[in-house]
């Protein structure tokens, strides 16, 4: 059983590094920016799955949060506002992308679908012999360590966002 | 068996990659995204001995990592919004007005 566990392990690790890995490689060589952002999306994605690997599922939530959701769509407004490199010309071919578009959409509501298919027959067996709950989970060690051991590097990193924002704000303004 | 070296080589690969972008690549939001990968390899590297010591501290420095990151993305591309609208361009290359 053990071996199995082991085994389970070793093939999602492989499998993570490989796509992190190789989604890194593409977020290099890749020639347009916009491809960069998304394979960096993907890269964090699969980062976050191996952090779950690891047992730190706060830090996975907090990955998927922080860097897919927020600095990676910070990076996207920067390449759209930025990017005047591409000829109008690139969106000459209008029903092409509709077509990939609604591909997409119909693919993400079948899934959709399919959740709730699957959520309203409910007939999930329940996970016998549950595990006992930790005496500490990993959010709440993580919360406990920040506000006793560590309460000062967590004002400073408070501090350290406020004067990112406000020099944001004063970098981008128009006379500088 | 996965043990902490593997961790280890797949957090220097990521690094490498990372440091390779920002040396070769001439497009200042790529190489920021390039710095990005250096520091999810960095937080790879402190989650897994966080783990391999059943201690929760590495993945507390791993938080503050992330945060240094949000701050960084948001002054960086502020500076990167500022230098486009003076001189309508990205490529570091051009970015020598205070080299001498």
């Amino acid at each position: 059983m053990a071996d199995g566990l082991n085994m389970g392990e070793a093939i999602a690790f492989y499998v993570l590094a490989a796509f992190i890995l190789g989604f890194a490689v593409l977020v290099v060589t890749a020639r347009n920016t916009v491809h960069c952002v998304l394979f960096l999306v993907a890269n964090f994605l699969f980062v976050a799955a191996l952090y779950v690997l690891l047992g730190a599922q706060f830090l996975a939530v907090i990955q998927v949060l922080v860097y897919a959701g927020g600095i990676v769509v910070l990076y996207l407004f920067v390449v759209m506002l930025v990017n005047l490199k591409r000829p109008p010309e690139a969106h000459k071919d209008p029903r092409r992308r509709s077509g990939l578009g609604f591909a997409l959409a119909a693919i993400v509501l079948v899934q959709v679908g399919a959740i709730a298919v699957w959520g309203a027959r409910g007939a999930r067996p329940p996970a016998s012999a549950a595990p006992a709950v930790p005496a500490l989970g990993n959010t709440e060690q993580i919360g406990w360590l920040l506000y006793t051991d560590y309460l000062i590097p967590f004002e400073v990193a408070s501090i350290l966002l406020l004067v990112a924002m406000i020099g944001a704000i004063v970098l981008t303004k128009k006379e500088i | 068996m996965i043990t902490p070296t593997h961790y280890m080589l797949l957090s220097a690969a990521l690094f490498l990659i990372g440091v390779t972008g920002v040396l070769v690549r001439r497009n200042l939001i790529v190489i920021f995204m390039s710095i990005e990968l250096i520091l999810n390899a960095v937080n790879i590297n402190l989650v897994a001995y966080s783990q391999q010591l059943q201690n929760a501290i590495g993945q507390v420095f791993a938080v503050f990592v992330i945060a240094v990151a949000a701050a960084e993305a948001a002054v960086g591309l502020g500076i990167i919004l500022a230098f486009y609208r003076n001189k309508e361009t990205i490529n570091i290359d051009e970015m020598n007005t205070m080299r001498w």
